[in-house]
């Protein structure tokens, strides 16, 4: 792997590492797998790009882009809550839903950005090189965002939040609304998503609707890194982990494609296939390293 | 101070499993009354319970507590006025948080939850005297994750956080079935202490008639989904298990002799 490949992967590890903070949001602390963030990802993208292009400034973009995805994480998880509808399959209609309504957002498949003002610019106009432009961006978004979401689940709010995954009974019991908490988690959980694909967009300079394919597959891969590789004791540990295992996962798949042995190497388009090992190399790990001590 | 009239409970009505749980039943408690529920399996005292609680609506009927009617509250709404401890500790407590934020999301029971911090400094103070009264130690484990906890000391702990902001009512649903007798005996006494201390309003289902008997002032036997025994006063303080037994066969005829060897 060249360095410049390295640099790439950790700079995406960030990035990615935004929505990977949603996915754990959802799936470890509301116990609710959520599929609508592979929606959500380029709805964020294309009301981003779609509101550049229209002269909105960027940061006001990003702004527009986490109202979008909080409101498809609300829809999800109303057609939960209140019409009990599976929550997978509540998420794979919005999901669904999404890529229509990304079209018509965009009014076609994809948005360039070429030459558009977008939040790296604020950056490459203090004089900083353009290939540093983009780790300086992620890094913060993704740190303030790790902040953040720490800080939450500390409050009476967020506690509740905590409470309402762990044992939702209970905390019903102590007068807490429990779909409405399903329905303010998840629509958070989406609005970080969708940052993050507002992010992508800006810095490749396009969004497309078929940027989301795969989002919750390498979500999930990155939290159980996280996990295993960097523990998850207390919240703000295994957001830390979380955002961490986003970075590994970005450098192990940079790692497998630059893989060459004799006339074999891998394809872009063995991701999926080099995504699914890792995963499931990091869920059996566990078990295997118990069972190599014990013998 | 709660108040239900004719209430009417079928669960999956109008199905091969369909269950008649609540019989037109009516109950006035008043303020201050410590009332143990018996009754078999399946006589609807934790439906009863849970009815009181908003775990469903009732097909018919009303409910009131404290002069407001709640009939169509959900639960977490009526959680302004009432506590819980459920038979199954694990029911009652946040298994991956630590005792102090257990008991912070306890203290806000019914209240607004915002953005200020969930466990505060002052409050820990009052966690940690709190805790030091059930004599267990657990006042050196705030930090503690919950799910490290026996399931004796979980309930020890259900019992403080549903009293330590008071209760308008308080619903007990065996809180010791699931523990074993020297625990269960700490608990019950813990219970009583509570109970007398702060005067609360109080429903306690238990299947140990000697506990029926000797906690409370009030005793209600439940049979298919009725109340078929009510007693107060005198009458309940100079009862004996022998009476209640009696008292069950005469109300019920020999049909349910097997009844007996669960209630005994």
């Amino acid at each position: 792997m060249t360095l410049y490949a390295a640099f790439g992967a950790i700079e995406q590890g960030f990035v990615y590492g935004i929505m990977v903070i949603g996915v754990y949001l959802t799936f470890r602390i509301l116990d609710f797998p959520d599929l609508t963030v592979d929606g959500s990802l380029p709805l964020g993208a294309a009301i981003s790009a779609v509101a550049i292009t229209s002269g909105v400034n960027p940061y006001l973009s990003l702004l527009l882009a986490v109202a979008g995805g909080f409101l498809a994480g609300v829809v999800t998880a109303v057609l939960n809550t209140k019409f009990k509808i599976l929550h997978l399959l509540a998420s794979i209609l919005t999901m669904i839903a999404l890529y229509s309504i990304n079209i018509r957002i965009m009014a076609g498949p994809n948005v360039a950005l070429l030459g558009s003002e977008t939040v790296f610019d604020s950056v490459t106009r203090l004089g900083v090189p353009a290939h540093f432009a983009g780790l300086i961006i992620f890094g913060s978004f993704a740190v303030l965002v790790v902040c953040l979401i720490v800080w939450f689940l500390g409050t009476e709010l967020g506690q509740a939040i905590l409470a309402t995954g762990d044992n939702p009974q209970m905390i019903r019991s102590l007068g807490v609304n429990t779909d409405a908490i399903i329905i303010l988690g998840v629509g958070i959980s989406n609005a970080l998503v969708a940052l993050s694909g507002a992010l992508v967009a800006q810095n490749q300079g396009a969004a497309d609707v078929g940027m989301g394919i795969g989002t919750i597959v390498a979500g999930l891969a990155s939290v159980i890194i996280g996990e295993t590789v960097f523990g998850c004791r207390t919240i703000g540990r295994a957001f830390i982990a979380a955002l961490l295992g986003s970075i590994v996962y970005r450098l192990a798949i940079a790692l497998a494609l630059s893989f060459e042995i004799g006339g074999f190497r891998f394809n872009p388009s063995d991701l999926n296939l080099i995504t699914a090992v890792l995963v499931i190399a990091a869920l059996i790990a566990p078990n295997l390293k118990r069972r190599l001590i014990a013998h | 101070m709660i108040r239900l009239e004719n209430i009417i409970k079928y669960f999956h009505k109008g199905s091969v499993n369909e269950v008649f749980a609540l019989n037109n039943l009516s109950l006035q408690i008043e303020e201050g009354d410590f009332v143990t529920v018996i009754g078999s399996n399946g006589a609807g005292k934790s439906t009863l319970l849970n009815c009181i609680a908003g775990g469903f609506f009732p097909d018919s009927g009303s409910i009131s507590i404290a002069d407001h009617d709640v009939t169509r509250w959900p639960e977490y709404q009526r959680a302004r006025f009432i506590a819980r401890v459920f038979q199954d500790p694990l029911l009652g407590t946040c298994p991956s948080a630590t005792l102090e934020q257990n008991m912070a999301l306890a203290i806000r029971r019914g209240l607004k939850r915002g953005l200020a911090r969930g466990v505060k400094a002052a409050d820990r103070l009052r966690f940690r005297k709190e805790l030091e009264h059930l004599g267990l130690g657990l006042e050196d484990r705030l930090l503690d994750k919950v799910g490290l906890l026996s399931g004796g000391q979980r309930q020890a702990l259900t019992m403080l956080m549903a009293t330590m902001i008071r209760p308008e009512v308080l619903l007990l649903d065996e809180q010791i079935a699931a523990l074993d007798p020297k625990t269960a005996n700490q608990i019950l006494s813990l219970t009583h202490d509570i109970v007398r201390q702060q005067g609360l309003t109080t429903l306690m289902i238990t299947h140990n008639m000697k506990h029926a008997i000797a906690f409370g002032n009030r005793l209600i036997m439940l049979h298919q989904g009725r109340i078929i025994l009510d007693l107060s006063g005198a009458a309940k303080e100079n009862l004996t298990v022998a009476d209640l037994l009696a008292q069950f066969y005469k109300t019920q005829g020999e049909e349910l002799a097997l009844d007996s060897l669960l209630l005994g």
